[in-house]
């Protein structure tokens, strides 16, 4: 063994091991382990890999169902669509490398969750991106936005998979660490998923894909700790993205999994060949051989420790049947990608690296997985916040706050974004981004996808629990609102550093949330990932628990969307109404305050006020369906009537009810529907016992109130379209006017309002 | 209709066209890749869009030079038709199959949506299920569809009736506001000579079916086949 002295407890620490991890390892090995050792130990035992402070809290969260065939655990999760369908899908999160490069960050983020799908045998059919920037106010913001939004469409447009959906969101509490997420969805014949586990010792291991470099080495450790200021110094941790080459991956594979060549495969993504060498290992109980001088280097003189290291992209490690080296080669040959035989499975439960005639690691695979640090962190619960009572806040005409909510970052049209990328190729595309959810065709019959992501980080500051509910919650209600059954969902679980107990608590109570939510919704969690530490100078993003949600529609032609289809159609609104505005975005835009209690989230009247909208839809009944979310009613009635280039007129309020608590509040478990047949929707709500009363007529080309308040449809648009444009062409937060004299940043012409379009992304890895 | 669909490293929207051709025809296409020896006869050869060899130094520049390019160019002008979609417009106008180039969007971004193209000639092979002038509504999705050419070929372009398509409004009509990224003339597509070659930016092949986003690019495939059959 060489070097095997030098190794200190300070410089495990540099590593990000603690004395007592390191006293672990060492107990581990026998001996002080050497630098590959202990950077093998530092990778595994990251945040990023071990989920180590996570874990015993999302092993409570529901996993299990009918349909799934495969839960947390492996590269994505899988479930079962019928017909010897699977549909597989992950999200995960690509934070800290955005923040410092954001065109690479976000590209490679892209890449690393393509990778995990048709690692387990899927062809990806969808990419979404949930993403979180700080204030608009911030230069750096602009950067940042630009960066990330044309890396993942340089990515996602070259491999050819249409970016679908997602959403964008500001707030200052990401100035110094956005979030970027990214979702993808595959398709897999549900008897040919592959999974990772090394089987049958002597199997050849096989490297396929892009040569190994310098880059991104460490990049594990980095996703593992707070920013400082010096966070522009990480740059060179950061990987850079080949989509050309992820292409050629995607289709190599593919072809060679329609044989039999294959045992076991895993991509190379965090913590690069020795996560993936040592997962494969760990899952099958059985030792891995390296020689690294078989690996395809992009430089020379690399060391054991930075091959094993590194992150460069688009590399895969599979492991073949004896013999299955031809079908491979003949494979890869065409494809023209580089590959290698580096290694074969062993019965000795070791993972044994050799370069150079020498042994460079030596170390036992199932301590090193199973004796992974796990901590019970200290948690502590927010204080709740008071309520708000709406008759405390001054009167203001709706119009004008409508007009201002629309034009906010927050429900600004988000076209800007999503039209840079391709969403519509592979030509499956039945519901494009702006609606409640995207909707993707996956066999000639009509059977299709729902997919969506949400999170209402302000909610889950206020009251992390109702936030974590409220987040399944309304992801489970966007796939309903187009007609869809959901079926299970992943989880990006973005949240600051969890050693404060204040942020673990937020942890703790938002999986809490989940927990119940997925459970009254059945709903279960098949895939996920964690981002923590995402502060930068003691300054923590307000917890984000993202929720990729599918769902499935048995045919097209009874999927609907928000837009308004007919004059002379009635609106129904389904669901109960408070007035609740606690935590609203009208109080935060409109009165300028964040205060407040989240609403309540009832899951029972969620789970009967979805089943009967989803039933409607199905039997015909309802044309058009929006659910209400950030802004309430009547922001919700305004993009069904943007949507569809038709204006409609709103009955008065409740009752009892201030105006603008009626029309702005955020009450749970709600849609509007539109409806030819108001007395059959009625009727049936009732016997149903679900709260439904009309609200008003769709009609004319303005949005008119109860009180003679009115706007026309194409200002609503015109305010709608205009705010990120204009930002994004660096002028101040909307001034009217052409953005940058170019006739293509404005589509005012195009209609859909669209703020939920497609995007955000990646830190913490696999569970 | 015998078609064959050249795949590239790269090609990532054969999917599409062979699906919009499999509907008017009722068998799927062929499919060949670059480097196979011998390709099969075939009444048209439809080029892909996508990202061939990752448009890596410029866009089309290296599958231009793909070794089935020589059989393409040679099988073109035997009268074979010839048509390249988006990256294989791309190809095309490197291969020096057609004329001019496309440069990047004025906008230098990358534009995916619905666009409106007047159909400028209809007496060809490919434009014949359109009326002349006819306004159709069809998406595109490029960063690099910006036709440009000299003075001398644009003016050609339109005597000789090469221009197939437009950028225009709703209505038919051609302004710099619908000319979104900024073409010569706003040309969205332009033939050969003999008008058996045609390249184009926008995605007809996604414009085939009512449930996903509209039909105007589905008389293009009708128009097509039934002048080869």
């Amino acid at each position: 063994m060489k070097g095997g002295s030098n190794v200190t407890p300070a410089l495990a620490a540099e590593h990000g091991l603690t004395e007592e991890e390191f006293d672990r390892a060492v107990g581990i090995l026998g001996r002080t382990p050497n630098m590959t050792e202990l950077g093998i130990f530092s990778a595994m035992w990251s945040e990023h890999c071990s989920y180590k402070s996570s874990k015993i809290w999302l092993k409570t969260l529901p996993t299990t169902g009918p349909r799934v065939i495969c839960g947390p655990g492996e590269n994505a999760g899988v479930v079962d669509i019928g017909d010897g369908d699977a549909v597989v899908f992950k999200i995960e999160s690509h934070n800290h490398p955005s923040f410092i490069e954001p065109y690479q960050g976000a590209a490679t983020g892209v890449g690393g969750i393509l990778r995990d799908v048709f690692t387990m045998g899927a062809r990806p059919i969808a990419i979404l991106d949930s993403l979180r920037f700080g204030s608009p106010d911030l230069p750096r913001t602009r950067h940042l936005l630009a960066g990330v939004v044309s890396g993942i469409g340089g990515y996602g447009n070259c491999v050819g998979v249409p970016t679908v959906g997602g959403e964008c969101e500001f707030h200052s509490s990401y100035d110094g660490n956005n979030l970027v997420n990214a979702m993808c969805v595959g398709l897999a014949r549900s008897d040919r998923i592959f999974y990772s586990a090394a089987a049958g010792p002597g199997n050849p291991v096989i490297y396929v894909g892009a040569k190994t470099g310098r880059d991104g080495i460490h990049g594990a450790t980095m996703a593992s700790a707070e920013f400082s200021s010096d966070a522009e110094e990480k740059r060179p941790t950061v990987q850079v993205g080949d989509p050309f080459t992820e292409k050629l991956l995607i289709e190599a594979c593919l072809e060679l999994m329609e044989g039999d060549a294959i045992v076991a495969i895993q991509d190379m993504g965090a913590a690069g060949l020795t996560s993936s060498a040592v997962e494969m290992a760990g899952k099958g109980g059985l030792g891995i051989e390296l020689n690294l001088d078989q690996v395809p280097l992009r430089e020379a003189g690399m060391s054991a420790y930075e091959i094993m290291l590194s992150e460069s992209q688009e590399r895969m490690l599979m492991i073949l049947r004896p013999g299955g080296e031809a079908d491979a080669c003949r494979v890869f040959e065409k494809w023209e990608l580089d590959f290698a035989v580096i290694g074969r499975v062993t019965e000795t439960g070791r993972l044994v690296l050799r370069m150079n005639g020498e042994v460079a690691a030596d170390i036992p695979v199932e301590p090193l997985v199973s004796a992974a640090p796990v901590y019970q962190r200290p948690w502590r619960r927010r204080p709740s916040e008071p309520e708000i009572d709406p008759a405390s806040l001054p009167n203001r005409d709706p119009i004008e706050c409508l007009q201002r909510l629309i034009a906010s970052p927050m429900l600004a049209s988000k076209r800007w974004i999503w039209e840079q990328y391709d969403h519509l190729v592979m030509g499956n595309m039945v519901k494009r981004p702006g609606g409640d959810a995207a909707v993707v065709r996956v066999s000639t019959d009509g059977k299709a996808l729902a997919l969506a992501t949400d999170c209402t980080p302000r909610y889950c500051r206020a009251d992390p629990a109702r936030g974590g509910a409220q987040a399944v919650a309304e992801s489970w209600r966007n796939l309903t609102a187009v007609g869809a059954e959901p079926l299970a969902l992943t989880d990006n679980m973005n949240f600051g550093n969890p050693e404060r107990p204040e942020i673990m608590g937020e942890f703790v109570g938002a999986i809490e949330g989940m927990r119940e939510a997925c459970l009254a919704l059945d709903y279960p969690v098949v895939s996920g990932n964690v981002s923590l530490y995402n502060e930068t100078n003691g300054s923590a993003i307000l917890p984000t628990p993202v929720i990729g949600g599918v769902g499935l529609v048995a045919n097209i032609r009874n999927v609907v969307d928000l837009a308004l289809k007919r004059d002379g159609d009635t609106l129904i609104l389904i669901g109960e109404t408070s007035g609740h505005l606690g935590c609203s975005l009208y109080l935060r835009e409109i009165e300028g305050s964040e205060a407040g209690q989240s609403p309540p989230v009832d899951l029972t009247a969620e789970r009967r006020n979805g089943d009967f909208v989803r039933g409607m839809i199905r039997a015909g009944h309802i044309v058009g369906c929006h659910d209400l979310s950030d802004g309430g009613l009547l922001v919700a009635v305004a993009e069904m009537a943007m949507t569809g280039g038709r204006g409609a007129v709103l009955d008065p309020p409740s009752p009892g009810l201030p105006s603008n608590a009626f029309l702005f509040g955020e009450d749970q478990a709600r849609y509007i529907v539109e409806t030819a047949d108001p007395g059959t929707v009625l009727k049936a709500a009732r016997a149903a016992g679900v709260p439904a009363r009309k609200i008003g007529m769709v009609g004319g080309v303005a949005l008119t109130l109860s009180d003679g308040g009115a706007i026309s449809i194409d200002a609503l648009r015109a305010t709608n379209e205009a705010w990120l444009p204009n930002y994004m062409a660096g002028m101040s937060e909307g001034v009217p006017g052409d953005g940058d004299g170019r006739s293509d940043d404005r589509a005012a012409d195009q209609g859909e309002p669209a703020r939920r379009a497609g995007f955000d992304r990646r830190s913490a890895r696999r569970r | 209709m015998r078609a064959i669909v050249v795949m590239f490293p790269g090609s990532n929207r054969e999917r599409d066209v062979c699906a919009a051709l499999a509907l008017v025809t009722g068998h799927e296409p062929v499919r060949v890749w670059h480097r196979d020896a011998t390709i099969p006869e075939s009444d048209l050869i439809v080029l892909p869009g996508g990202f061939a060899y990752g448009d890596y130094l410029r866009c089309g520049a290296m599958a231009a030079h793909s070794p089935v390019m020589c059989e393409v160019r040679d099988r073109a002008a035997r009268g074979i038709p010839v048509l390249g979609i988006c990256n294989g417009f791309q190809i095309l106008a490197e291969a020096r199959m057609l004329p001019g180039a496309l440069l990047p969007n004025r906008s230098l971004r990358f534009t995916c949506r619905d666009v409106h193209l007047r159909v400028e000639n209809n007496q060809t092979i490919f434009t014949c299920g359109y009326q002349a002038g006819q306004a159709i509504r069809v998406p595109v999705a490029h960063h690099d569809g910006n036709y440009t050419a000299d003075a001398e070929t644009l003016d050609r372009l339109e005597d000789k009736g090469l221009v197939a398509f437009r950028y225009c409004g709703p209505d038919g009509g051609v302004s710099e506001t619908a000319n979104f990224n900024g073409s010569a003339r706003a040309i969205a597509g332009i033939f050969n000579n003999s008008r058996t070659v045609l390249g184009l930016m926008p995605h007809l092949e996604n414009a085939v079916d009512p449930l996903l986003g509209g039909t105007d690019g589905r008389a293009f495939f009708e128009g097509l086949v039934g002048a080869l059959q």
